[in-house]
């Protein structure tokens, strides 16, 4: 019977010819994650558990990104017992604060040629599913699993059925892989992808940037999905090839075989997709721009790890360029790592922002969950580009977040309510 | 191993932000956590809570985040046992590894009343209203996951892989 890309991936981590949905499997893993609110538990598991020496140096990601830089004081500790742990165990790829490959860490990995196609990773973050936009098998756990991958480099798994979703057309004016993936959440709930892989196929994948693809991995969680995974095309190869020198690993198995059995296929076509914002209080309470009256809002952030990459921030630049914040919004700008930072200095879009009165953090995590850097108070509301808006996910539990693509957070900040670049007037 | 408690019932895609909210992850404490256990969804479950209630819930419990501090809060705040007609996978898998009891029942959540008294048999999966009468059966665990469970966690099944 044939897998799923998914299941071929699993497959060969478990050292098996054939994997079906719902074998329990043990898989090698390449590539294991932790940030400083997972990690920190981690380590307290692995010392009681006195399980010794890590299995592999190399294999490890440790990264501060969540509440740092330092927000407080036990935040601080947890940086350090994270710190401390990756000096002791040698860990080849901790990443500190500032450093050149620092940042969100669903940006830095593809971003350091650290996750590559069909590769199985997994990590102690919900949003680890990034990945599957390079052809890789990945997906969050929590610090128990990853505390005990760090000692035997192997995790179990239960084999998942898949959703097909065979992608055509191409996407319109200021419409991005973010309308793409809220909209599908929008189209079968915030569990309508329980413990199934998203596999995405058909010729409007070849019309998707790697930006667009791996936002769309990354709200995979969102619907619940275990993975979502694209196949390996040109586009892959040249984003690997460009960060992982003299990378030529065969990569001709990454495909779906065609009699793959999948538990349910939607085609989506994208052009028709239309700029779509989240209300609260779920990821999949969407609604087209244009269908609602006018929300007035507090506040804007536009970065994460589902939107925090050059092109995001070239999108952004390109709405605020000679523009001005509302009065009485606050936007607030975070590239995703210190080279998209950089990036978007030497191309003067820093400036641009900070001429249009926004605020431009270091690269973190801090708002997106309501750590810091941009906290809601009472009653506030925000546009943002992150992945939730959950009770309470930004700051006070009466606070709302509206989730969108970069284009209408950036031209909602001018506005100062909810709406398009369209609505904007000519400069 | 049989248990009995009163529940505590709840709607669906009760999240992680909601049962643990983010503001209280710069500890990983239990006693810290389950101070703020369901806080943003019921402010008052903290006071009303007693060892060994039971929370009952829709589907889709634990979606968002991999925070384990999730279940570690719920099990800290004195909670038996949580039953939902489905759990999102990494809460799941948090659970499973933490020690923090979970069954899979879409009757129970339909027939199961806030305040009720409830028993359950772990070892049957048979979950009884001891309110209503009304008996449910839960979904067994695969044989793997018992395996887990039964060494106290993941913690204990991999230190007895790696003797």
């Amino acid at each position: 019977m044939g897998m799923t890309m998914t299941q071929k991936i699993l497959a060969a981590h478990a050292g098996a010819d054939e994997v079906r949905q719902g074998d329990l499997i043990e898989a090698g893993l390449d590539l294991l994650l932790g940030n400083d609110i997972t990690t920190p538990p981690a380590i307290d598991c692995f010392r009681e558990s006195a399980f010794g020496e890590v299995f592999d140096k190399d294999k490890i990601v440790l990264v501060p990104d969540h509440f740092a830089p330092n927000k407080d004081i036990k935040s601080a500790e947890q940086c350090r017992k994270m710190r401390e742990f990756a000096k002791e165990q040698n860990i080849t790829h901790y990443f500190e604060q500032g450093r050149e490959d620092m940042g969100v860490e669903h940006v830095i990995i593809p971003e350091n040629g650290l996750a590559k196609p069909g590769n199985c990773i997994i990590g102690a973050d919900s949003h680890t599913c990034t990945y599957g936009a390079l052809g890789a098998f990945s997906t969050g756990v929590g610090s128990t699993d990853l505390a005990c991958a760090m000692a035997t480099g192997k995790t179990w798994f239960r084999v998942p059925g898949a959703i097909r979703v065979n992608l055509t057309g191409k996407l319109g004016k200021y419409v991005s892989g973010k309308d793409v993936i809220l909209s599908l959440i929008g189209r079968i709930g915030v569990d309508g992808a329980l413990y199934q892989s998203l596999e995405f196929c058909g010729e409007g994948v070849a019309a998707l940037s790697m930006t667009d693809r791996l936002t769309i991995c990354n709200m995979a969680i969102e619907c619940g999905a275990k993975n979502g995974i694209f196949p390996v095309d040109e586009i892959t190869l040249a984003y690997v090839k460009e960060r992982v020198p003299g990378y030529d690993e065969d990569t001709s198995w990454l495909y779906p075989d065609e009699d793959a059995q999948y538990d349910r296929e939607l085609t989506i076509d994208l052009s028709s997709i239309r700029p779509v914002v989240a209300f609260p209080h779920l990821p999949s309470n969407v609604r087209e721009l244009g269908s609602f009256s006018r929300i007035d809002i507090d506040q804007v952030v536009v970065g994460s790890c589902t939107n925090g990459r050059i092109e995001d921030m070239r999108k952004a630049a390109a709405v605020l360029k000679c523009r001005r914040v509302a009065d009485g919004v606050r936007a607030i700008i975070l590239p995703g790592s210190q080279r998209v930072y950089k990036q978007a200095l030497e191309e003067g879009l820093l400036a641009i922002f900070v001429d249009a009165g926004c605020v431009v953090s270091a690269p973190t995590c801090g708002p997106c969950l309501g750590g810091y850097m941009g906290v809601l108070g009472k009653g506030e509301k925000c546009v943002s580009t992150t992945n939730r808006n959950f009770v309470g996910r930004m700051g006070h539990k009466e606070s709302e977040v509206y989730l969108a693509g970069v284009e209408v957070a950036a031209a909602s900040a001018v506005l100062g309510y909810i709406g398009s670049p369209d609505e904007l007037g000519n400069m | 191993m049989k248990i009995t408690g009163r529940v505590i019932k709840y709607g669906a895609n009760v999240d992680t932000d909601v049962i643990i909210p983010a503001r209280y992850l710069n500890t990983s404490v239990k006693e810290e956590l389950a101070k703020h256990c369901m806080e943003d969804l019921d402010p008052d479950f903290v006071n009303r809570v007693k060892p060994g209630d039971i929370i009952v819930a829709g589907p889709n419990f634990g979606c968002g985040s991999s925070r384990e501090h999730a279940p570690v809060a719920i099990k800290a705040s004195g909670i038996a046992c949580v039953i939902a007609p489905s759990f999102a996978r990494i809460f799941y898998r948090n659970s499973i590894n933490t020690g923090l009891a979970i069954l899979e029942c879409e009757q129970a959540y339909e027939g199961i009343e806030d305040g009720d008294e409830i028993s359950i048999d772990f070892d049957t999966g048979v979950i009884t209203d001891l309110t209503s009468n009304l008996v449910f059966r839960a979904g067994a665990f695969p044989a793997f996951i018992s395996e887990i469970m039964k060494a106290d966690g993941l913690v204990g099944y991999t230190k007895k892989k790696l003797q």
